[in-house]
């Protein structure tokens, strides 16, 4: 038996190309809209990954340091490192903002990270151009999603920075590329004023009689100093030593130290299910809309054809086609739109996903369950028009 | 006449009930014998639609007596279960448009009724090949519908009706979209393939320069046919 579908598409194979086509560019919205998902996923394990670390320590209960903001003495780690089965503490600050390069304006996230050396927590795992940062201030390592390149001066707040080095994937979990500075410079960053506020606020400590008392000259000098220092950290990475339990030193970190302690499955369920939460229920309501409008796209198409066909499948019924036959002639078509819409689609995902500024993962998985979804939203849509064909009366084709 | 070919007894046919009743068909009664071709005419609403519909196994009659070759096919209530086989198998049907299949080439609009039924598609092909050859349209068999003139449609269509080898050919006003000459050559078609087949053809027309070829003619009036013998002018 012929295949009564195929040689119907082969007839008309410009309006199934070109119908194909704009259903593939739907399908390709459906499955970058995925990958968006999963780029943002994916950013936040390796937000994690490139940290190097086996504990997040935080400020007492807060979701720090990524989906809350955190702040810990910066000499916390100093005790954390006297517990035992801990290998390291390091501190570490983050702050995302706009970092500048002459007019180039860069959201960022402004990582601060301990003196020490390549390999140890907060710092990059790797390069892909220049070097580490190697002195105290004012060097910056930038990922290179950034746009910065090696030998720029970068201005974070007042400060100018030369770009070192050059790293990749090291991105915020909202996908932001992250610019490493020294510890110091960071902190300072994150409460650096401008030259007015802090006049304003030096004005109004000499004017509170509690600092500036006449028999104590040397108090007002000393508050004034504490105010314009910061002596805190966003969070302090931690290494385990072989053979603990990270669980079991997060729960003494807790109970001890006055401070929360995130385990790796724990920060990832903070930044996957709550931190990008909001935005993977709105891809998702996307994902939901674009599949109805696909559907209804194929079951209008379909729908059409088939009504364009009233007159031939009246004549199929009268000289003995079976009903499942012109079925299934109707549900291949479908299938078929829907083939060559997924192919358009992963075509044009594929190639548009570099495009996006943000990371766009496309994983097998997301493709594989794309083409069994257009499938069955294929078949779905050529529901409609099967009943209509099945409810044609082969009396049709004799005229009266 | 004949015991094969097509018969008719009786035939009654009623759409609704009670008050509203419509009694389209009365009393029908036909026979046709293999190798004839008979015209069926009559006014508009006489229920020549309705004859060819229930004669098609397109809708049921409410009573009366159908006999297809050797087999009957209705009795007063009683039907063959597979009318849809029936159709494909028994029956050839030629319309007044040729309703040629617009995505099928010709030789597979004709091949199309026998692979329907089972047959393998060269086999089926062959079957096809042979009866275009006897219409002299053999020459288009990888032509669309779209590609062939107004008369080569209509060979086509009739050799599509031909090819399961039915007993019975019902012809709904095949020659009226064409002109005298092209309607004189489809009924001298129909008539030719009627003596090759051994198939009963029943040709339904308003088309007066036909109506003098038929040897037999059936009126219908009313929902109740009368036979009348035809001029039979042309065909002998």
């Amino acid at each position: 038996m012929i295949s009564l579908a195929g040689r119907d598409i082969l007839h008309a194979w410009g309006k199934f190309v070109f119908t194909g086509i704009g259903l593939g560019l739907l399908i390709g919205v459906t499955l970058t809209m995925a990958g968006v998902y999963r780029g943002m996923v994916d950013d936040g394990r390796a937000l994690l990954d490139n940290s190097g670390a086996d504990l997040w320590v935080v400020q007492k209960d807060t979701l720090g340091p990524y989906a809350e903001s955190s702040s810990v003495n910066d000499d916390a780690y100093r005790t954390l490192l006297a517990m035992p089965g801990i290998a390291q503490a390091v501190n570490v600050t983050y702050l995302t903002m706009q970092v500048r390069r002459g007019d180039l304006d860069v959201r960022a996230m402004v990582v601060g990270i301990a003196p020490g050396r390549p390999g140890i927590p907060g710092w990059p795992p790797y390069l892909v151009a220049g070097r580490q940062i190697t002195r105290g201030h004012y060097e910056a390592v930038a990922d290179i999603a950034s746009g910065f390149r090696l030998g720029d001066r970068v201005a974070i707040r007042r400060n100018h920075y030369v770009v070192v080095g050059l790293t990749r994937r090291m991105v915020s979990s909202s996908g932001d590329p992250m610019v490493f500075i020294p510890l110091k410079d960071a902190q300072e960053a994150q409460f650096l004023k401008d030259n007015d506020a802090i006049w304003q606020s030096r004005r109004r400590t000499g004017a509170n009689p509690a600092f500036n008392r006449p028999g104590v000259p040397d108090l007002l000098d000393a508050v004034i100093a504490s105010q314009s220092t910061n002596a805190f950290v966003n969070a302090v990475l931690v290494t385990l030593e072989p053979g603990h339990a990270p669980e079991e030193i997060a729960r003494s970190v807790g109970r001890w130290k006055r401070l929360t302690a995130y385990t790796r499955p724990q920060m990832e369920e903070i930044l996957v299910g709550k931190l990008i939460a909001t935005s993977a229920r709105q891809i998702g309501m996307f994902l939901v809309i674009l599949a109805v409008v696909s559907a209804a796209i194929v079951a209008f198409i379909i729908y059409t054809l088939t009504m364009d066909k009233i007159r031939e499948i009246a004549v199929l019924k009268l000289i003995g086609t079976r009903n499942r036959t012109i079925a299934a002639m109707i549900m291949q078509q479908a299938l078929a739109l829907g083939l060559i819409g997924f192919v358009v689609g992963k075509i044009t995902a594929t190639f548009a996903a570099p495009l996006f500024p943000k990371y766009v993962l496309l994983v097998p998985f997301d493709s594989i369950a794309g083409f069994f979804a257009v499938l069955a939203i294929c078949v779905l849509a050529s529901v409609v028009a099967i009943r209509m064909a099945l409810r044609i009366d082969p009396a049709e084709a004799i005229g009266g | 006449m004949s015991s094969k070919g097509i018969r008719i007894e009786g035939l009654k046919k009623r759409y609704g009930g009670g008050d509203t009743a419509v009694h389209a068909l009365k009393d029908v009664a036909m026979d046709v014998a293999p190798g004839e071709v008979v015209g069926l005419i009559g006014p508009s609403g006489s229920g020549k639609s309705t004859l060819l519909k229930c004669l098609g196994a397109v809708i049921d009659p409410t009573a009366g007596r159908m006999t297809l070759g050797d087999e009957v096919i209705y009795d007063d209530g009683w039907k063959v279960r597979d009318l849809r086989a029936l159709r494909r198998d028994r029956i050839g049907f030629v319309f007044q448009a040729p309703y040629l299949i617009p995505f099928l080439d010709v030789i597979d609009n004709v091949a199309l009724l026998p692979m329907l039924a089972g047959v393998p598609n060269a086999e089926a092909r062959e079957q096809a090949l042979e009866l275009l050859t006897a219409l002299d349209v053999h020459h288009r068999a990888r032509a669309m519908p779209s590609q062939l003139s107004g008369g080569e449609q209509q060979r086509v269509a009739i050799a599509r009706g031909l090819v399961n080898r039915p007993p019975v050919i019902l012809a709904d006003e095949p020659t009226a979209p064409l002109d005298s000459e092209r309607a004189m050559a489809v009924i001298r078609i129909l008539n030719d393939m009627a003596r090759k087949f051994e198939t009963a053809v029943i040709v339904v027309t308003h088309d007066e320069k036909i109506i003098p070829t038929f040897k037999r003619i059936y009126h219908i009036r009313d929902g109740v046919t009368h036979e009348e013998a035809g001029e039979g002018r042309g065909f002998d």
